[in-house]
């Protein structure tokens, strides 16, 4: 028998401190997979956010640093304006890039920084233990929504996605999943995609990954995993959202 | 196809879902404990197991290498 | 060297690009918009660099902090409030240990305050000014030329020193045109440092963060930040001097201040005051050694601000109790005049019943 499948050589093999069932530690992988498949390592800086994936670092084996809350985009920018050549992805989660970082994600979409963004997506702040999220979704409870997120008062879940493809400076958006074996596998063709396009200079890329938090949904990994495809992906639809590399999709 | 899977049990964090989604029941979760406390998985039925790797594919913490004839 | 008459603003630009800039991230905002505008047009349209209007004072900090990663020489400029917005990006940038220059000219506060020049941001300016125990090198120019010349040293000081440098000038400086001789030339290859962030190419991989989940270890990086501080307060302190041999009485001023008490002080002369003045030219660090010593021989001192006395707290400190400091100030925006100054020092130096040379 040959083994068909191990570890990627660009993630350290380390345990994650991401509790079991979290969609970050699928996500890493399927980065880390990528990095090893598009011969990156050499050539990538990540941005990880503040947050559960502030530790991101412990386990990408190439440049990373860390950005102050929200500005992930506007370091992105920088960086890359320095240096063109450098791969350049942030690592951003619902409050980072929705929230505090809102402004920072649509000018850099809007200047069509060639930079791509991966938006973790888990409808919660995780890290500070629970708090509602920009994308929380009607109902939903959480440690400052104790009643259930109320629309009136909280407003509703912000569609990233969706407002950033109006901008023409977004080149390739997707939103896609890590719950489920046929969504993981659309995940990393999405985030293939994404990172093609800033090879390819294509302008700004986003994939929004629907990710489960068993913890602050207050669910066992399996239910959370069952919860995305159920209730969260019928307020985010999963697919492409904006294409407009020109290219043919990779399905 | 034969397939075989092995676990490294320190990384497993008992989660189940390489239980949930193996479509040939080949991985249970057992009752021993790992370092870490986790209630860990482990092959339960190794002659069904296909290397189809969805296991692999699915779990969290890269605990699962998967060989395939 | 080029010579010639040029907005105190448009000088830094000019500065900047001789000092091998290669990004520069702005705002709209009074009274700096003249450098904003300059990088724009002769930065921006110069070939590798890059020159972006932000979408705010705070985004364009963390360009900052994204360019300075990738190693090249990064710079962005505003005016009191957007200042401000940067001290969480300043706060990051000292954590990091990254090299930038940030350019505050200052307008009157606090909150929108007004569009003439103030120097009230002093304290903000050489305590950190962000979270945390952090100092950045604060430099005071007082006129177009020490603007251009401590532009190009502000880069050498933060490449040097690993580490963010103000320059804090005010509306007043930023608006004036004066001739200014450039000394420097655009360096053919703009520098890169060796540490820049760029990939794992034939190295290991590299992690620059400011978060960890040790205090002992943030405390190493407080103490090694605080060991550099040390070696900085030794080597780099600049101040001028102007009559002070015989002086009874001394004033300490900086920047805008120091302009127009000098020409107070040089009226004050002809009337047989003996005045002289210390000017801190480096604002942190601060000339405490300086004025220490000279308050063994010199009793009075007259600290003269556009602020409600922020450097004040400085001088009192330097002198340790052994001499008097006296304060006059004007804030909010309001420019004293020289004969309001004579006025100020005059009262004071009667009052102290100091020896008048007729």
């Amino acid at each position: 028998m040959k083994q068909i499948y191990s570890r990627p050589a660009s993630l350290k093999k380390a345990i994650f401190h991401y509790c079991p069932g979290c969609g970050h530690s699928v996500v890493h992988r399927i980065i880390a997979e990528l990095i090893d498949e598009m011969n990156l390592r050499d050539v990538a800086v990540g941005i990880p956010p503040p947050g559960c994936a502030v530790f991101t670092y412990n386990y990408f084996d190439i440049d990373m640093a860390e950005s102050a809350h929200g500005r992930g985009a506007a370091v992105a920018t920088g960086l890359k304006r320095a240096s063109p050549g450098t791969f350049v992805f942030t690592y951003q989660g619902d409050g980072d890039l929705a929230a505090i970082g809102t402004a920072e994600t649509i000018h850099a979409a809007n200047r069509g920084e060639n930079i791509t963004a991966i938006f973790i997506n888990n409808a919660v702040y995780g890290m500070t233990g629970g708090q509602m999220a920009p994308t929380t979704l009607s109902g939903q409870k959480t440690t400052t929504t104790p009643v259930g997120r109320d629309i009136g008062i909280e407003g509703y879940p912000v569609k990233m996605s969706e407002m950033l493809a109006l901008i023409k400076g977004a080149a390739y958006i997707e939103r896609v999943a890590v719950n489920s074996p046929k969504n993981i596998r659309r995940t990393k063709k999405a985030i293939q995609k994404a990172f093609q396009s800033q090879l390819d200079g294509r302008g700004f890329s986003m994939v929004e990954i629907l990710s489960p938090c068993p913890t602050n949904w207050k669910m066992s990994p399996a239910e959370a995993w069952k919860w995305i495809d159920e209730v969260m992906a019928k307020e985010f639809p999963l697919g492409v959202i904006i294409d407009r590399t020109g290219k043919q999709d990779a399905d | 196809m034969k397939g075989h899977i092995e676990i490294d049990q320190e990384f497993c964090k008992g989660c189940e879902l390489c239980v949930l989604f193996c479509p040939n029941g080949v991985i249970g979760l057992s009752d021993k404990l790992n370092a870490n406390g986790y209630r860990v998985a482990a092959c339960v039925k190794d002659e069904e197991c296909s290397g189809c790797a969805v296991c692999a594919l699915v779990c969290p913490e890269v605990a699962i290498e998967v060989y395939r004839d | 060297m080029t010579k010639a008459l040029m907005y105190g603003n448009s000088a830094i630009g000019e500065a900047a690009i001789r000092a091998g800039c290669q990004c520069y991230f702005g705002y709209p905002i009074t009274p700096q918009n003249e450098l904003t505008e300059y990088m724009a047009a002769n930065l921006g349209r110069k070939k590798g660099c890059t020159f972006i209007q932000a979408e705010s004072e705070l985004a364009a900090i963390n360009m900052v902090f994204g360019a300075s990663l990738a190693g090249v020489r990064a710079m962005t400029s505003s005016s009191s409030p957007g200042i401000s917005l940067k001290q969480e990006g300043i706060s990051y940038l000292a954590a990091c240990e990254l090299p930038a220059v940030i350019v505050n000219m200052s307008r009157g506060g606090p909150g929108l305050g007004s569009i003439a020049a103030s120097q009230s941001d002093y304290h903000q300016a050489t305590r950190g000014g962000g979270h945390g125990d952090y100092r950045t090198i604060v430099l005071g120019p007082s006129s177009v030329q020490e603007l251009a010349d401590l532009t190009h040293r502000a880069f050498d000081l933060a490449d040097k020193y690993r580490m963010p440098v103000v320059i804090l000038g005010d509306g007043v400086l930023g608006q004036m045109m004066e001739p200014v001789e450039f000394k420097y030339e655009t360096p053919k290859e703009l520098p890169v440092r060796s540490d820049a962030l760029r990939g794992a190419k034939g190295r290991p991989s590299r992690i620059v963060k400011t978060f960890t989940s040790n205090p002992a270890t943030l405390e190493e990086l407080n103490w090694s930040l605080f060991r550099r501080y040390e070696i900085i307060k030794r080597d780099e302190v600049t101040f001028d001097t102007f009559m002070l041999e015989d002086a009874s009485l001394v004033v300490v001023a900086f920047g805008t201040a120091a302009r127009i008490a000098k020409g107070a002080i040089k009226n004050a002369r002809r009337e047989g005051l003996k005045v002289g003045m210390v000017r801190p030219i480096t604002l942190w660090p601060f000339p405490s050694e300086a004025i220490r010593q000279l308050s063994e021989s010199k009793r009075h001192f007259l600290d003269i601000e556009m602020n409600m006395g922020q450097m004040l707290e400085d001088v009192k400190l330097a002198v340790e109790g052994s001499a008097e400091v006296s304060f006059y100030g004007r804030t909010g925006g309001v420019i004293p005049t020289p004969s309001e100054l004579q006025r100020a020092i005059t009262r004071l130096y009667y009052q102290k019943g100091l020896k008048v040379s007729r």
